[in-house]
């Protein structure tokens, strides 16, 4: 863990352990098409207490909170609000009633000033139209003192860094005088200083009385913030349980279910098969690769049909490493070599003709091509990778779709379906097939099983392993370390953006990865 | 039980070809001017050449062809080209400059025209590509600008035509057909051979669809686009040539006025999204003609070519509601509505 | 920071407009007086309105094509109910600027509601309005009339052989007004804040719908009101004016800073773009050399000049 037995400052909340809960859920169900998103779904949040809710990609948190604040409507279940029943229509009556939300993305106008920000949409006005802007400085400023934070109420908020825009997007949801604060993913951008900033204010707002809804990936933020948490699993409600009483392990028992114990039978065996891959040919060579903002000089030797993980908390550089490997940034140092054959950097259709490929982390921007067919998602990087003058025939496109929905196991109603008609696990496959039809002799994984079920998760990571043993070279980037654990023969630890340990064979465990991050000072 | 699961399935895929709404329009139009004036459909043969309203539908459609086949790339790229008008205007004017002034055979100022209205196309394209300005906006400058150009070719005159070969062009008949046809026809196979026999269309379609991802698969979107802009383009100028040699006279002021509005409406009803990706070039070819048949059936039902703009916007948005998804919805929840209560 | 982001196109645009002016000055004899400056927003009076409609527009990141052609509409509307069917004046123009209303609200609610995109929809729009003024009358019709007579006689003298007429007050008021709309307004701060992100807008709470078919119908009402005033200037109604003027008034209004991708800019912005427009008109109307062909260009290497400005500081920011 990385901030250890600091858990244990709470008395605030044992205080409220008895009050009336402030937000009550019941029963929420939710149907999208024939997808079941929600289904029973219930939890209680109490005055003056941060509360987690956990699970994994696809488990139902954004759903269940999308319900709360009124962007979706349950088709079952009630909220309610210090007992009353409540059913807002929009996140605006959400927020008139005191819940507000502050999202990943700061969801605010970067064009308009950190005033305007805070209290465009509840300004008063005159008899002439006019706003009244001294009113509503006054109120800015008494949301930010909430905070105990002084932000210049004229700055522009593009201005502002992703932190100080939170903030703001806080101070708005506090200038309602919110009851009940949903916070969907703050961190996820921030750096170690911010998020300790924001932590900082969270405590204030929970001695405040106010209660908070937590979501994050970051399980030791999860242990650190809160008192209680709820977990979800496939959008249905699994436990409620107090942050003390819980360790880790139980934790992901809760979230992974019985796949947990799956994955962690099959952590032993990779000690020999990484001793064999060290053994073979350097497939890549990366030298002092960097580029400002992005990573400072990585070194890196990828063996044939080694599995190398990136590993680190989100913005120690993994993505942007995987990135300038690929070219789709420019470096600005460094070298990126195949055996014996110098690739040009910064022009991804060139390292796909040399065969290094990328499968993004952003299957919708950066992966599918929503309106065109499965068969024709998976030849457009072989298509690429021999030039529009040279077509690769029909009879050969219709083979390869064939063979990869076959191998795939992709659950399709045939080739010729939209890709955008598929399910994400399944769109997952696609792209992989994409990328191995087009006989990559290094691929870049960045997030491979990221919004997808288990079960598809469980297909993929066998899928990584049986192409290594092929002697297919991988990178792999996963927020899941148990994934990297399984998977990889060596990791690469990353930090603030270099690379600062590596671990190799049955080194490679959670704990290892985490105690070099935290290590590292 | 299966019966009726084929029937669904054979409903769902005639609704989904795009085809299907310029056919339709065309059928309406054809119905309209069965019951009002069958006399539409006469065609005779005068000096060999094929006369009535059916080749007129042709032959002044060829012109808004060739934009739409240009225009159907640019769009099918996710891109729109604003400034095809103004193009029309400029090649007109060049071509007819070279020929009647500076004297040049057809020959010689027909290429150097292509060549200098397709450089102009490629201009839009690097703007887009290297400036990475929107298309409305980077086309709006040539927009703006090519009238004036036109205007400063000519001397601000009209330039009067009598190369007989310039006006072949425009007036030429093969085997009684218009030659502008003829020129359109061969236009369009080499454009589909060209496109459909390599995997160019594949990847415009890819770029179009998703830019972003088609960086990821390796498609260099710059080039392509810097590609259709220039045909584009060409093809404009192209079509303000015909224009000059069917009228004997380029007049840089008048041609190619509201045509990349034409253009535009062509590609939309031949069933091309405007938002990019998947593209119909004999779709495009249908709406050019549809909107022939349009404005001619107005034009012999007494309403003034002035005032035809109207029905052709109630036809544009027509379209552009039945391609919204919500529009359907709302389609199909009122019919099912109707379904239940009755 | 904020500053530069700002107010740097602004800074741009004036800078453009000094030295056009004083090149100007120096060039041609009488150019520099206050009558020529006057002038300036004489010519310019429906330019300038029509361009503050489309300013709005495009700061909340839309688009409308159909303006050129519902001025148009608009001048052989009034024209015609004034001297053909013998409207008071006052109530033909309120006709007009009704019309224009709901004409834009209804582009507005097309878009809105079906999601099309907003240059399809006034692409539509310019069509039906330019055949709608060819259905009233296809010829010009003149107005012969007492209230415009004494509108027209109307002239503010502001020095020496200097004069505001009717139109030119009636831009400069109507560019106070816009000018406090934006910055004062609840409607102007949500245009801001649709065109900087709309989801974000959306989530706040923002009446996104509404705001922007409020920009629509605003902008209709600016082509009908930019009508009106050409009636004044032109003293006649013809289906054919304004043909193009949408070119005009976008480019007026991104060489006045307002950026297109919306959301930054604003209507003083758009006021010195539009006096660009009218000194460079004024060159040329001054020195016989250039043809007016050069209007078109001289607009566009501008509008070319603007937008990549514009994209070097976007990048720049990035």
């Amino acid at each position: 863990m990385l901030f250890p037995a600091e858990s244990t400052i709470r008395i605030k909340s044992i205080m409220s352990n008895d009050s009336t809960p402030l937000l009550k859920v019941r029963g929420l169900s939710k149907q999208f098409g024939s997808v079941q998103a929600l289904s029973d779904v219930s939890f209680e949040l109490r005055a003056g207490e941060i509360h987690s809710l956990l699970g994994e990609n696809g488990a139902g948190k954004s759903t269940t909170i999308k319900c709360i604040t009124g962007v979706h409507r349950p088709e079952t279940g009630t909220v309610e609000l210090n007992g009353q029943l409540i059913a807002p229509r929009s996140p605006r009556e959400a927020e008139l009633i005191g819940i507000g939300t502050v999202y990943q993305e700061v969801n605010l106008l970067p064009n308009l000033t950190v005033l305007e920000n805070i209290v465009l949409g509840r300004v008063k006005t005159n008899a002439f139209g006019k706003i009244d802007w001294k009113d509503a400085r006054n109120r800015a400023k008494s949301a930010l003192s909430k905070l105990e934070m002084d932000i210049d109420l004229d700055a522009t908020l593009s201005t502002l860094p992703v932190a100080m825009q939170q903030l703001v997007a806080l101070a708005r949801a506090l200038e309602v005088d919110s009851k009940v604060l949903i916070l969907d993913e703050p961190t996820a951008s921030l750096d170690e200083a911010e998020v300790e900033n924001l932590f900082r204010v969270m405590n204030l707002l929970r001695d405040k009385g106010i209660g908070i809804v937590f979501i994050t990936h970051f399980l030791d933020q999860v242990f650190r913030m809160s008192d209680r948490m709820t977990v979800l699993r496939n959008g249905r409600y699994i436990a409620t349980r107090d942050a003390k009483e819980l360790s880790k392990q139980d934790l992901l028992q809760d979230m992974l279910g019985k796949a947990f114990e799956e994955m962690q039978s099959r952590a032993g065996e990779l000690d020999a098969i990484a001793a064999d891959r060290a053994g073979r040919k350097v497939q890549l060579e990366v030298r002092g690769l960097g580029a400002p903002g992005m990573i400072d000089s990585v070194d890196l030797e990828l063996r044939e049909g080694e599995v190398v993980g990136l590993a680190g908390l989100l913005g120690s550089g993994r993505t942007e490493c995987a990135r300038l490997i690929f070219g789709v940034d420019k470096a600005t140092t460094g070298t990126v070599d195949l055996k014996d054959k110098r690739v040009k950097q910064g022009v991804p259709s060139e390292s796909i003709r040399d065969g290094i490929m990328l499968a993004s982390e952003d299957r919708k921007a950066e992966g599918i091509f929503p309106n065109l067919t499965v068969r024709e998602n998976i030849v457009i990087a072989l298509q690429s990778r021999r030039g529009p003058m040279n077509p690769v025939p029909r009879e050969e496109q219709d083979a390869l779709a064939k063979k990869y929905i076959a191998a795939m196991r992709i659950k399709t109603s045939g080739p010729e379906a939209k890709i955008s008609e598929l399910s994400g696990g399944n769109q997952q496959k696609v792209l992989l097939a994409r990328w191995l039809a087009a006989e990559p002799k290094v691929l870049i994984l960045d997030e491979p099983t990221r919004g997808i079920d288990i079960g598809a998760r469980a297909e993929i990571e066998k899928l990584i392993e049986s192409l290594s043993e092929d002697g297919l070279s991988m990178i792999m980037i996963s927020s899941e370390m148990d994934e990297e654990v399984r998977c990889c023969h060596r990791v690469l630890v990353l930090r603030d953006r270099k690379v600062i340990g590596e671990l190799q064979g049955s080194a490679i465990t959670e704990s290892a990865i985490v105690r070099k991050i935290a290590d590292h000072e | 039980m299966s019966k009726a699961a084929e029937s669904t399935v054979s409903k769902k895929s005639l609704r989904d070809n795009p085809l299907i709404w310029p056919l339709a329009g065309l059928a309406l139009v054809i119905a309209f001017n069965l019951v009002t004036g069958p006399e539409f459909f006469s065609v005779s043969v005068r000096d060999g050449h094929l006369y009535g309203n059916l080749v007129d539908i042709f032959s002044q459609g060829a012109r808004v062809m060739l934009l739409a086949l240009g225009m159907t790339l640019v769009i099918a790229t996710g891109g729109v080209d604003l400034s095809v008008g103004a193009v029309m205007a400029i090649g007109g004017a060049l071509a007819a400059t070279f020929v009647t002034q500076m004297g040049y055979g057809l020959y010689v100022a027909l290429p150097i025209t292509l060549i200098i209205v397709g450089t102009l196309g490629f201009f839009n394209g690097a703007m887009v590509v290297f400036g990475k300005i929107q298309p409305i906006i980077a086309t709006l400058i040539l927009m703006v600008a090519g009238r004036g150009v036109a205007l400063l070719i000519t001397d601000s005159d009209v330039v009067k035509i009598q190369d007989p070969a310039f006006l072949y062009l425009g007036k030429g008949y093969i085997l009684g057909i218009p030659f502008s046809l003829w020129l359109v026809a061969v236009i369009f196979l080499v454009m589909a051979v060209s496109i459909r026999k390599t995997a160019l269309g594949l990847l415009i379609e890819a770029v179009g669809d998703n830019e972003h991802a088609s960086r990821f698969s390796g498609i260099e979107a710059g080039r392509l686009k810097l590609i259709v802009y220039a045909v584009c383009g060409a093809l404009a100028g192209l079509a303000g040539v015909l224009d000059a040699a069917s009228v004997s006279a380029a007049d840089p002021m008048r041609v190619g006025e509201l045509k990349e509005l034409d253009a535009i409406f062509a590609v939309v009803i031949g069933g091309t999204a405007l938002t990019g990706g998947r593209f119909l070039l004999f779709g495009s070819i249908l709406g050019a003609i549809l909107l022939q048949a349009l404005t001619l059936t107005l034009y012999n039902a007494g309403v003034s070519a002035a005032v035809a703009p109207v029905p052709k916007a109630i036809v544009i948005v027509g379209v552009c509601l039945l391609q919204s998804e919500r529009f359907r919805k709302q389609i199909t929840n009122i019919t099912k509505f109707g379904g239940k209560a009755s | 920071m904020k500053v530069s982001l700002r107010a740097n196109p602004l800074y741009a645009t004036i800078g453009v407009l000094a030295s056009l002016f004083a090149v100007a000055s120096f060039s041609y004899e009488g150019f520099f007086s206050l009558r020529v400056v006057a002038n300036l927003f004489t010519d310019s009076s429906f330019l300038g309105v029509t361009a503050l409609g489309m300013t709005v527009v495009i700061l909340s990141k839309g688009i409308d094509l159909s303006v050129g052609s519902v001025i148009g509409f608009t001048t052989i509307l009034v024209a015609y109910l004034v001297q053909d069917a013998g409207v008071p004046v006052p109530v033909a123009w309120g006709i007009a600027l009704v019309i224009g209303v709901i004409f834009g609200a209804g582009m507005g609610a097309l878009i809105v509601f079906y999601d099309l995109p907003s240059f399809l929809v006034t692409l539509g729009g310019l069509f039906f309005a330019k055949g709608m003024g060819f259905v009233i009358s296809s010829s010009s019709i003149g107005i012969q009339n007492g209230f415009y007579d004494a509108v027209l006689d109307f002239q503010l003298q502001v020095g020496p052989g200097a004069y505001l007429g009717a139109g030119a007050l009636a831009f400069i008021v109507f560019f106070v007004f816009c000018v406090c709309l934006l910055k004062w307004s609840r409607f102007g701060r949500y245009v801001y804040a649709v065109g900087g992100n709309e989801d974000s807008a959306r989530l706040m709470g923002l009446p996104v719908d509404q705001v922007k078919i409020g920009v629509y119908a605003f902008n209709g009402f600016c082509s009908a009101l930019a009508g009106i005033l050409t009636t004044l200037y032109m003293g006649s109604g013809n289906p054919l004016t304004g043909v193009g003027m949408e070119l005009d008034a976008i480019a007026a209004v991104v060489i006045g800073g307002t950026l297109l991708t919306g959301g930054i800019g604003g209507a003083t912005g758009t006021l010195l773009g539009v006096l660009t427009f009218a000194v460079i008109q004024t060159i040329l109307n001054f020195d016989g050399r250039f043809k007016p062909a050069f209007l078109r260009i001289a607009i566009a290497a501008l509008l070319l000049g603007f937008i990549l400005t514009q994209r070097a500081l976007a990048r720049g920011k990035e």
